[in-house]
């Protein structure tokens, strides 16, 4: 199954609702160029929803630190919403779940954005 | 005692090769009695073994082949891939872990594979990896030794 990414905006925060795997290949670099897109408008605080997200690879971990840090150099901010259990625990080992802050009600998170 | 059984498939350096290897491991953990999570952990360290050897080894080469096997011997699932590539030295892999190698894109594939197996073996080849990864079976004496341990 490939990934797909669609955006919304609420209260000034664009927040992308990824399904399927991010994985080496299509799944890296739809959200590669979801992330660029979003930069290029100067959308700058990003919400990925990872709620339908069954899969990620060592690729799709590293695009997901790509994408933390490309926002963050250019002064934004990237939070990560509802994990799977299976999402939860790779991010655990590989101890970037203190990196990412990670949100599971999107309320919250929405209002965890700075202002 | 279970007579060992052997599959080996001869692949090409290509993503699919990647997608194909995952599907056949998450089968044969099935096949093996594994439960959901230590399949899922199993085909995920196949997946990388893979990627290490289609992408890093072989560098997508269509020239270039990859050997893929798994073995199940009653206590363990073995799984054997082998590249032709320039080959590298697993211990000078940085350990992605270290807090100065966290927020780096790549270097996790290793640690993954070590992550989810019970064993994981590099061999040099002339030329080529073979990385070999062990998994032991629940309830097989070599797992019963380990709880016990």
């Amino acid at each position: 199954m490939s990934m797909k990414a669609s955006n919304r905006q609420v209260d000034g925060i664009t927040i992308v609702d990824l399904s399927g795997r991010i994985t080496l290949g299509e799944g890296s670099v739809t959200l590669r160029e979801a992330i660029k897109d979003l930069l290029g408008k100067g959308q700058k605080k990003i919400l990925l929803n990872l709620g339908d997200v069954s899969y990620i690879d060592s690729s799709g971990i590293g695009e997901l630190v790509s994408a933390f840090t490309s926002v963050r150099n250019q002064g934004g901010e990237l939070k990560l919403l509802h994990l799977t259990k299976k999402v939860h625990d790779l991010l655990q080992i590989t101890k970037l779940y203190t990196v990412f802050d990670v949100k599971d009600d999107e309320a919250a998170a929405i209002g965890a954005f700075s202002r | 005692m279970t007579a060992p059984q052997r599959v080996s498939y001869r692949m090409e350096s290509t993503l699919d090769s990647v997608n194909k290897a995952e599907e056949m491991a998450e089968q044969q953990a099935a096949r093996a009695g594994l439960d959901e999570d230590t399949r899922s952990g199993f085909s995920m360290a196949v997946r990388e073994a893979m990627i290490n050897a289609v992408l890093h080894g072989n560098a997508y080469d269509t020239a270039k082949r990859v050997n893929l096997s798994f073995e199940q011997n009653g206590r363990e699932l073995i799984v054997t891939i082998n590249d032709e590539g320039r080959g590298f030295v697993p211990e000078e892999v940085p350990d992605p872990l270290a807090p100065e190698n966290l927020l780096k894109e790549s270097g996790r594939g290793i640690f993954l594979m070590r992550a989810f197996m019970d064993e994981v073996r590099f061999r040099k080849l002339e030329p080529g990896t073979e990385i070999i990864l062990i998994k032991r079976l629940p309830g097989s004496d070599l797992d019963r030794e380990e709880a016990s341990t």
